[in-house]
C-alpha cells in the first residue's frame, strides 16, 4: 500500500537530496567559521614566501599549491574568506537593514511617502550596478569601508522593493486594520504587527542578497577596484594569479571555486530553508 | 436498474507535511441510478470535494485513492492508466468548478475555450462544436447566445461564467456531471439564475450528476438524494424529500437545524431608544477627492442611519454594495468624504487620527477572515491582551485575569492562552476575534460578515454567542452579511444597501410581511428555502434580474436597470428618497404606493 512511497524515500534521488541538504549548509558554515578563523588556521602565513616554485602544482606540501610569489595558496583563499565573507556579510546586513526600515515604513505609512522612496530607489536601481560601483570606488578610493557602503548602497534599492511588496501585502490584512482602529503608532504597527509576518521572506532575501553581494564584491576586487593589495580576497586572488593561466596553475582557479562553492552553497541552503515551506504556506 | 455511478467503499489518504498518511475519505459507498443526481453535503473537510473529484480518477496533490471501487457505467475508474483517464475526463465525466472566473483562461475567447473538450476528443467538427454550444448557451438562458462566445472572460458577469462553464461541461454530452459548490461563491439573486439553468439543463438531458455543496437548500432543488458526509464518513444517505422532512441521523438534523437558524430573542423591546450611532449625509469611497465632496471611486452616497441603544442593525446587500466600507466609515479606517458620524451625541472625526482614544476604544470591529484578523505570529494572549494594556495600561496579573474572563465570556477554554492563532479551528479563532473586541469594552461593535467564513453547525454558535453578549452586555451592534438568514436571526431592524445607497429600512419583524423596494423584494425572494419545489414557486425566479452590474449613476435609481417595476422617464431622472410605508419600512422608490 505504502511501497511507493518507502521506494520513493529510500530510492537514490531521495539520497541524493538528503545528503545536498546536509552538505550544502555545512560548506556555508564551513566558509563563515574561515571568515573569523581561517587568519589562524590557515597553515602557512599567507603574506610569507615561501621555499617554493612560482606557481606550483597541488602537491602535499601545498595543497593548494603556490601564486606567482610562491605563497601557499591554500593559506591565501583561508585568509581571504575574511575579506570576501566579511565585506559581503557587512553589506549584505546594512542593505537588508535598512531595505527591511524603509519597506516597513513605506508600507506603514503610505502616501506621500511611500511613493517618494519608491521612486528615489527606483531611479537608483536604473544605474548598472558595476558602473555605479566603479564610479563610487573611483570617487572615493578604495578602502574597505567605502566598499562595504557602496555594497549596501548598490543594493539597497532591490531589498527595499522586496520587503515593501511584502510588507505592503501584510499591512492589508484585517489584523493591521483592527491595530489601526485602535489607534497604535505607526512604528508599534510596523515593528510589532508587520515585522514578525516578514522574517521568511527577509531571511531568503538576505541570503539571496549575499550572493550578488560577493559576486560583485569579487568582480570589483578582478577589476582591482575592490580589496586592494597586501591585503586580498577571491577576487584579488583570481585577478593576480592571471599569469598562471598558460601554466596551468590551480592558483587561479582555485579562489574562483571557492567563489563558486560559497555562493552555490549559500543558494541551495536557502531554497531547502525557505522553498518547501514558502510553497506549503502558499498551498 | 444497474446504477450508472457505483462507488464502493472508497478510500483516500493524505500525506501531511509530516510526511505520515491519514485517511481522509474513510469507506465510502453510495450509488447514482442514470437520470438521477446525487447531492454530496457536509462541512468542510468533510471530503465531499475529494470524492467527486476522484469519480474522474483524480486525487489532489499529495493525496491518491488507496482503496475500493469507482465505477461508471461499464468503466472502472480506478483502474485506468493515464490514456484511460484521458478519454474519461471531459468526455465521460465532466467538471463544473467552484469559481468559474479562476477555471477560464482570461486570455482566450469564451468560444474556444468552450468546445475544447469537444475537439479534443475529436467529437465534432469545428462548426459543429460552435452550433452545438449556441445550443447550450440558449438552453442555460445566457443572454445574446450568438455573440457571447466572442467575448474573452472578464466581459461576462460571474453569474454568466458559471453557466458558460456548465455549457463546457456539457458539450461532450457526459454521461456524468460533477457540480462543485457552483453557486457559492456567487450573490443569492445571481445564484438563483444559474440554479434554474441548471435545473433544466439537467432535466432536458436526463443528466446524471453529483452535486456537491455545504447549502442544503440548494441542493433540496437539484438533488434527487442526499449522501451526507462528516470527517470522511457517510453520516445518512436519503431522499431529498425524506431527508429533509425526516432526518435519519443526528449529524443530519443539527445541519438543518442550522440551515434555518432559530430567531434569537433580542433583549431590546419597543421602538424607542436612545439614539447611540448617527450617521447622517455620509459619502465615502476612494481616490482623491473632488471640490464637490465626493472621492473619485465612490464607494457610499448619503448615507442616513440611526442604531438606538443596545440594538442590533442589520446591513444587508451584494458583494460590492459598499457595507463593508459602510464599517470601515464608522471605525474610522476610511474617512468619510462627506457627511457626519455620530456616537452618543458626540461628532466624531472621519480619520483615526482625529478621534480620541476613547472614542476609539467605543467602536471596535470583528472582521470577517478570522484567519487574517488575527496576527498569526502572535500567542492568543497578546491578542486579546493587548487593548487591556492599550486602552486600560493593564499589566501582570490584572492584566491576566481579565484575559482569562475574556476568554471565558467566549467560551473558550483557558489553555488557549499560550497558543498561536493557527492552532486555533475556525470557530475558535472568531471567537478570540470577538474577545479582542470586547476587551475594549466597545459601545457598539461593528461585525462585517463574521459567520460567513464558517460551517454552518458553527455558524450558529457564534450566532449563539452574540445573541448572549448582547444580553448580557448591552451591546449595540451593527451587523453587516451578505446573507439574509443570518442577520434575520439575531437582528432588531434591517437595513438594504444596494449600490452605495440605502434602498430600504425595516424593523426585522417586517421582513416577512409588507411591501419592499423591488430590490429587498428579489433579495428577499431569491434567499433558497428548505424545500423541494421552492426553485419552481418562488417569485423571484420569474423576476428577469439579468446581471447587469450597477454602476454607481449619481442621476436616477441605481437598481433602474435591474428593475421590473422601473418607470422609464421617472426612476432613470432621479434619485428616489426613502419614503414611509406601512409597517416601519422605508424604502427609496417612487413606484412603492403609487400603484
Amino acid at each position: 500500500m505504502s511501497s511507493t512511497t518507502i521506494s520513493a524515500r529510500r530510492g537514490p534521488m531521495a539520497i541524493l537530496a538528503r545528503t545536498g541538504r546536509m552538505i550544502m549548509p555545512a560548506i556555508v558554515l564551513f566558509w563563515l567559521a574561515m571568515a573569523f578563523f581561517g587568519y589562524w588556521v590557515a597553515p602557512y602565513d599567507p603574506a610569507g614566501i615561501q621555499d617554493a616554485d612560482l606557481f606550483e602544482g597541488m602537491s602535499r606540501k601545498f595543497w593548494l599549491g603556490t601564486d606567482y610569489f610562491g605563497r601557499d595558496m591554500l593559506s591565501r583563499i583561508l585568509a581571504g574568506a575574511r575579506y570576501t565573507v566579511g565585506i559581503s556579510l557587512m553589506a549584505t546586513s546594512l542593505a537588508v537593514a535598512s531595505g527591511v526600515l524603509l519597506g516597513l515604513a513605506a508600507s506603514a505609512i503610505g502616501g506621500l511617502f511611500d511613493a517618494a522612496v519608491s521612486r528615489f530607489l527606483d531611479a537608483l536601481i536604473s544605474i548598472p550596478s558595476k558602473m555605479f560601483g566603479l564610479v563610487l570606488v573611483a570617487a572615493f578610493g578604495a578602502s574597505i569601508p567605502v566598499l562595504v557602503l557602496t555594497l549596501a548602497v548598490i543594493y539597497l534599492p532591490g531589498c527595499y522593493r522586496i520587503n515593501r511588496s511584502v510588507a505592503v501585502n501584510v499591512a492589508a490584512l484585517d489584523f493591521v486594520a483592527v491595530a489601526r482602529a485602535r489607534g497604535e503608532s505607526t512604528l508599534y504597527i510596523m515593528i510589532r504587527e508587520i515585522l514578525p509576518n516578514m522574517v521568511g521572506p527577509v531571511l531568503a532575501d538576505f541570503g539571496l542578497r549575499f550572493i550578488y553581494v560577493v559576486l560583485l564584491l569579487s568582480s570589483l576586487s578582478f577589476l582591482g577596484l575592490g580589496v586592494q593589495p597586501p591585503q586580498a580576497d577571491w577576487g584579488s586572488l583570481v585577478r593576480e594569479n592571471m599569469p598562471g593561466l598558460p601554466y596551468g596553475a590551480p592558483a587561479v582557479i582555485m579562489p574562483a571555486i571557492a567563489i563558486a562553492s560559497l555562493t552555490i552553497a549559500v543558494n541551495l541552503t536557502i531554497d531547502s530553508l525557505f522553498g518547501r515551506h514558502a510553497r506549503d504556506g502558499v498551498r | 436498474m444497474e446504477p450508472l455511478i457505483d462507488i464502493r467503499d472508497l478510500r483516500i489518504r493524505a500525506r501531511t507535511t509530516e510526511g505520515h498518511e491519514i485517511e481522509i475519505v474513510k469507506g465510502v459507498s453510495f450509488s447514482v441510478r442514470r437520470g438521477e443526481v446525487m447531492g454530496l453535503i457536509g462541512e468542510s473537510g468533510s471530503g465531499k470535494t475529494t470524492i467527486a473529484l476522484a469519480t474522474m480518477g483524480y486525487a489532489r496533490y499529495g493525496c491518491r485513492i488507496a482503496g475500493g471501487t469507482i465505477r461508471i457505467g461499464e468503466t472502472e475508474v480506478t483502474r485506468l492508466d493515464g490514456k484511460g483517464l484521458q478519454q474519461l475526463r471531459g468526455r465521460k465525466v465532466a467538471y463544473i468548478a467552484q469559481s468559474a472566473a479562476a477555471s477560464f483562461n482570461p486570455s482566450r475567447p469564451i468560444m474556444a475555450q468552450v468546445i475544447e473538450s469537444a475537439l479534443i476528443h475529436g467529437l465534432m467538427g469545428e462548426a459543429a462544436a460552435h452550433e452545438k454550444a449556441i445550443g447550450l448557451f440558449r438552453a442555460m438562458a445566457i443572454p445574446q447566445p450568438e455573440t457571447i462566445g466572442n467575448r474573452y472572460p472578464h466581459q461576462v458577469s460571474g453569474g454568466q461564467l458559471q453557466r458558460l462553464m456548465a455549457a463546457m461541461a456539457l458539450i461532450t454530452d457526459p454521461d456524468v456531471v460533477i457540480f462543485d459548490e457552483p453557486t457559492t461563491a456567487l450573490d443569492v439573486t445571481t445564484q438563483i439564475e444559474v440554479l434554474k439553468a441548471f435545473k433544466e439543463a439537467i432535466r432536458d438531458r436526463n443528466t446524471t450528476g453529483i452535486y456537491v455543496t455545504h447549502d442544503l437548500a440548494v441542493i433540496a432543488q437539484i438533488a434527487d438524494s442526499i449522501t451526507v458526509l462528516r470527517h470522511g464518513e457517510v453520516q445518512e444517505i436519503a431522499t431529498t424529500p425524506q431527508l429533509i422532512s425526516n432526518p435519519a441521523h443526528e449529524y443530519s438534523r443539527k445541519l438543518l437545524a442550522a440551515a434555518e437558524p432559530a430567531l434569537r430573542p433580542s433583549p431590546v423591546t419597543g421602538e424607542a431608544s436612545v439614539p447611540l450611532l448617527r450617521v447622517s449625509g455620509m459619502s465615502a469611497g476612494y481616490g482623491l477627492v473632488g471640490p464637490d465632496g465626493m472621492p473619485a471611486v465612490p464607494v457610499l452616497r448619503d448615507i442616513e442611519l440611526t442604531l438606538g441603544r443596545g440594538r442590533a442593525l442589520g446591513v444587508i446587500g451584494e458583494s460590492g454594495c459598499g457595507k463593508s466600507t459602510l464599517a470601515r466609515v464608522v471605525a474610522g479606517l476610511t474617512p468619510a468624504s462627506r457627511g457626519t458620524v455620530t456616537l452618543d451625541g458626540v461628532d466624531l472625526a472621519p480619520g483615526i487620527a482625529g478621534r480620541s482614544r476613547e472614542q476609539l476604544r467605543e467602536i471596535q470591529l470583528v472582521f470577517q477572515m478570522a484567519d487574517t484578523a488575527l496576527n498569526p505570529k502572535v500567542p492568543i494572549d497578546e491578542i486579546i491582551g493587548r487593548p487591556l494594556t492599550f486602552f486600560f495600561g493593564m499589566k501582570g496579573a490584572e492584566r491576566d485575569r481579565r484575559v482569562r474572563e475574556l476568554l471565558d465570556l467566549t467560551h473558550l477554554p483557558a489553555s488557549v492562552r499560550d497558543r498561536l492563532p493557527g492552532d486555533l479551528s475556525g470557530g475558535q479563532k472568531q471567537r478570540v476575534n470577538f474577545a479582542r473586541a470586547l476587551a475594549a469594552q466597545p459601545k457598539l461593535l461593528l461585525c462585517d460578515e463574521v459567520t460567513s467564513a464558517l460551517d454552518t453547525v458553527v455558524a450558529a454558535a457564534i450566532l449563539d454567542l452574540m445573541a448572549e453578549l448582547r444580553r448580557e452586555l448591552g451591546l449595540t451592534t451593527m451587523f453587516i452579511s451578505h446573507d439574509i438568514k443570518t442577520i434575520r436571526a439575531i437582528c432588531d431592524d434591517i437595513m438594504v444597501l444596494y449600490s452605495g445607497r440605502v434602498v430600504e429600512t425595516m424593523p426585522a419583524a417586517a421582513l416577512e410581511t409588507g411591501h419592499h423596494h423591488p430590490y429587498a423584494g428579489l433579495l428577499l425572494g431569491s434567499v433558497p428555502a428548505l424545500r423541494t419545489d421552492w426553485l419552481e414557486t418562488t417569485p423571484a425566479a420569474s423576476l428577469q434580474a439579468q446581471g447587469v452590474p450597477p454602476a454607481l449613476s449619481s442621476a436616477g435609481c441605481a437598481f433602474f436597470p435591474r428593475c421590473t417595476r422601473a418607470e422609464p422617464g421617472l426612476c432613470d431622472t432621479a434619485v428616489p428618497p426613502l419614503r414611509p410605508l406601512p409597517g416601519g419600512i422605508e424604502a427609496a422608490c417612487f413606484r412603492l404606493g403609487a400603484d
